[in-house]
């Protein structure tokens, strides 16, 4: 059997799992890899400029591409930097495997330079993890780490290497064709119970005000095209959460978008008055329901989750199925009935055309015509990541997706930081996509510093910067709910982003007034070798409307600002 | 009410701090722990260092959706093999507990009847002190604790509790 190093056998792994791109940060314990690399020219390494990034970078690849994507870190600070990359994917069940150089084995505990119990430490917010102590579990470890990152419910798997494990010898086995690890403990589930399928079915065809109701899980699964013909088979009304964006396409009739905090009224609506609800990958996150005990009052619920622990987590099913979406759905999709639901339909119809989602009339520069801009310019078709805040909830509303994996957003762990390196990972995983990076100001500097990664990759990311010189979201948490006691919100000293951008050797341009939005977007699109920043002024003291404040309910949603004379006492 | 759960577990490092950190993090308390390498006829073994058998007394706090949220999420545990509750069905219920205990020479044939009682045994005689070893289900070993407290009890040391299904069915 031939004998190479660990992380010689490390790289043919990655290999053996169809990786062809890393992100990450050589340091110390983790040369020997680096070293490795140096002769693996199919394996693109991407030098991002803090760990957090790479992490990050990582899953904007996963998502986009639907592959597991990879980071690589030193030990101690390199490791602790990627947490809350890992941590996001986690919350938002992403495949990545996260490999961290370690101390050598004898000097783990010892406090010795640059260790930290990274296993330690990621063991709440990974899927799995683990040291590797001896050569010869390396093999074992790294093939189970991707086999458990992208089976079942996604998520992040961490193998923690000492740099004596990276340099000894171990002897190349072959993945055997039934997998080479045991894993007796772990069976994703599959296809479902067909009784409880069958009893859905027959839930979907007695309901007179069903609604479907799509997650992440939906994007997960690859369920999309499955969801679309149940929609249409049986006539059902589709909301989708932030993470569910294009599984079911918003720009269709059948759409209604996403429901909750920030959501249209209408989708809300159609929740608080449905009588039933197919759940598909959605997991009841606070941010949707508000007060649990008045969400979806009168709704039987229909769970389908691959999670079990979901399943009436947050609240009860009527009809529970364990299993992949894409494979439930098309089952269902054979037993439903075809059925029109007159009456319901119409007054969805009315309620949303007496309800609308409006860009503001104003003279002002507002976020809200930004987005609609980047929108009509780039025909619906771009990537889109966003950070979180404002101009995520904005970017929500106002950039309908038409695909799954199109609208990449931190969404449970609400990561300021994640848009921009995940575009940059977005954009490596599909070079020809026009990738957008919606920002705000605040944002935007959490991870600024990756304009030298991919300037230096040539990555034509456009980063669009919602610039309101605020950290906008608790701005307005403060003006409507805290008597506008803004405190610690003002962005004072805010550089001039495109003089960064230019530094780093990129381009960009600052747009003040309405008339130069479009022509500045229309100019971001003829920019290809390099990112491409635009810096939009805009209306400092706009808020996201709907809003429904955390913990309340439908009845309490205000559809534009409650207290229209704001800034008189300022 | 409490359930006791039995986890059969991968025998390997830190797997003992996942279920712990588990608990930890979602809020659920862990009444009492017993965790040692084990042998799972179901589960094909011969050099008898692959697993471990934890068992978990846990309060579900009057929440009967806790268990089920607690079981789901350890299943989800990739080291977790195998887990079931164990509340409602035949088991056999084990605890041990060492009482180390004030006596002067003339209470020790009345500790000595007490022992016989609960078929418990002497381990130790000191000046001053003996030394009790009871073992069995838990009530009889929480009713020793009470029976010996009027002498003064210098130590107390408890194991968790262990339970096996009785007959062929597997725990």
């Amino acid at each position: 059997m031939p004998t190479m190093t660990g992380s010689q056998a490390l790289l043919r792994v990655l290999k053996e799992n169809g990786v062809d791109v890393i992100f990450g940060i050589p340091g110390g314990v983790t040369i020997p890899i680096y070293d490795a690399l140096y002769d693996e020219p199919s394996i693109r390494h991407i030098l991002v400029r803090h760990e957090q990034a790479a992490a990050l970078a990582a899953e904007g690849y996963a998502r986009r591409s639907g592959k597991v994507g990879v980071c690589l870190a030193t030990s101690g600070p390199g490791a602790t930097n990627l947490v809350t990359g890992i941590a996001n994917a986690m919350m938002d069940s992403i495949p990545i495997v996260a490999i961290t150089g370690q101390v050598k084995t004898f000097a783990i505990g010892r406090d010795s330079f640059q260790e930290a119990d990274v296993t330690g430490i990621t063991m709440p917010i990974t899927k799995h993890n683990r040291l590797v102590k001896r050569p010869q579990d390396l093999l074992e470890t790294l093939r189970e780490a991707f086999y458990i990152a992208r089976t079942g419910r996604p998520g992040p798997v961490l193998v923690d290497l000492p740099s004596d494990v990276s340099t000894s010898q171990v002897e190349w086995v072959g993945p055997h064709p039934n997998g080479d690890f045991q894993l007796e403990g772990y069976h994703p589930p599959g296809e479902g119970d067909p009784l409880a399928i069958a009893e859905a079915a027959r839930l979907i065809d007695a309901a007179e005000r069903p609604i479907l109701y799509v997650g992440g899980g939906a994007v997960s699964a690859n369920a999309s095209e499955p969801v679309r013909a149940l929609a249409r088979k049986a006539n059902l009304y589709v909301v989708n959460t932030l993470l569910g964006k294009g599984v079911y396409p918003e720009t269709d009739r059948q759409s209604l978008g996403m429901p909750g905090m920030h959501g249209t009224t209408y989708a809300s609506y159609a929740i608080n008055h449905c009588d039933l609800m197919i759940v598909v990958g959605a997991r009841f996150d606070d941010r949707v329901t508000g007060d649990l005990k008045t969400f979806a009052p009168g709704a039987k619920v229909i769970h389908i989750d691959i999670d079990p622990a979901e399943i009436g987590k947050n609240r009860a099913a009527d009809v529970a199925i364990e299993g992949d979406a894409r494979l439930v759905v098309r089952a269902l999709v054979e037993q439903v009935a075809p059925r029109e639901r007159g009456a319901w339909e119409e007054s969805l119809d009315q309620y949303r055309a007496e309800h609308p989602l409006t860009v503001p009339e104003s003279d002002e520069l507002t976020p809200q015509q930004v987005i609609q801009a980047v929108y009509e310019v780039t025909e619906g078709n771009a990537v889109v990541t966003t950070d979180v805040g404002q101009h995520q909830m904005w970017a929500a509303q106002f950039y309908l997706a038409k695909e799954p994996r199109q609208f990449l957003s931190s969404g449970g762990l609400g990561a300021m930081g994640y848009g921009f390196p995940a575009a940059i990972g977005a954009q490596v995983a599909d070079p020809e996509a026009v990738v957008f990076d919606i920002a705000g100001d605040g944002s935007i500097q959490m991870n600024i510093q990756e304009l030298a990664t991919a300037t230096h990759e040539q990555l034509p990311v456009k980063v669009a910067v919602l610039n309101n010189g605020y950290l906008g979201m608790v701005r307005q948490w403060q003006e409507l709910l805290y008597q506008k006691r803004y405190s610690g919100v003002r962005l004072a000293g805010n550089p001039d982003f495109v003089k960064v951008a230019e530094a780093y050797g990129a381009t960009g341009r600052t747009v003040t007034r309405p008339a130069e939005v479009r022509p500045a977007l229309e100019w971001s699109l003829t920019v290809t070798d390099r990112p491409c920043f635009l810096d939009f002024r805009v209306a400092p003291e706009e808020s996201v409307f709907p809003m429904i404040p955390a913990g309340k309910s439908f009845s309490d949603i205000w559809e534009t600002h409650p207290n229209p004379s704001k800034g008189a006492d300022r | 009410m409490k359930h006791t759960i039995a986890v059969l577990v991968n025998n390997k490092p830190g797997v003992l701090a996942k279920v712990a950190g588990l608990f930890a993090r979602r809020g659920y308390n862990i009444d009492s722990l017993a965790v040692n390498a084990t042998v799972d006829g179901n589960y094909p073994d011969p050099a008898g260092d692959k697993y471990s058998r934890m068992t978990l007394v846990v309060d579900d706090e009057g929440d009967p959706g806790i268990m089920d949220q607690i079981e789901k999420q350890l299943d989800k545990l990739v080291d977790v093999v195998h887990l079931s509750d164990h509340t409602q069905t035949q088991v056999v219920r084990r605890e041990l507990a060492l009482i180390k205990i004030r006596a002067t020479p003339e209470q020790r044939s009345e500790v000595f009847t007490v022992c016989q009682i609960f078929r418990a045994l002497i381990v130790d005689i000191g000046e001053g002190v003996i030394m009790v070893e009871v073992g069995g289900a838990p009530e009889k070993v929480d009713a020793m604790v009470e029976v010996l407290r009027p002498y003064g009890i210098l130590e107390l040391v408890r194991t968790g509790r262990v339970v096996l299904v009785r007959g062929q069915r597997m725990t």
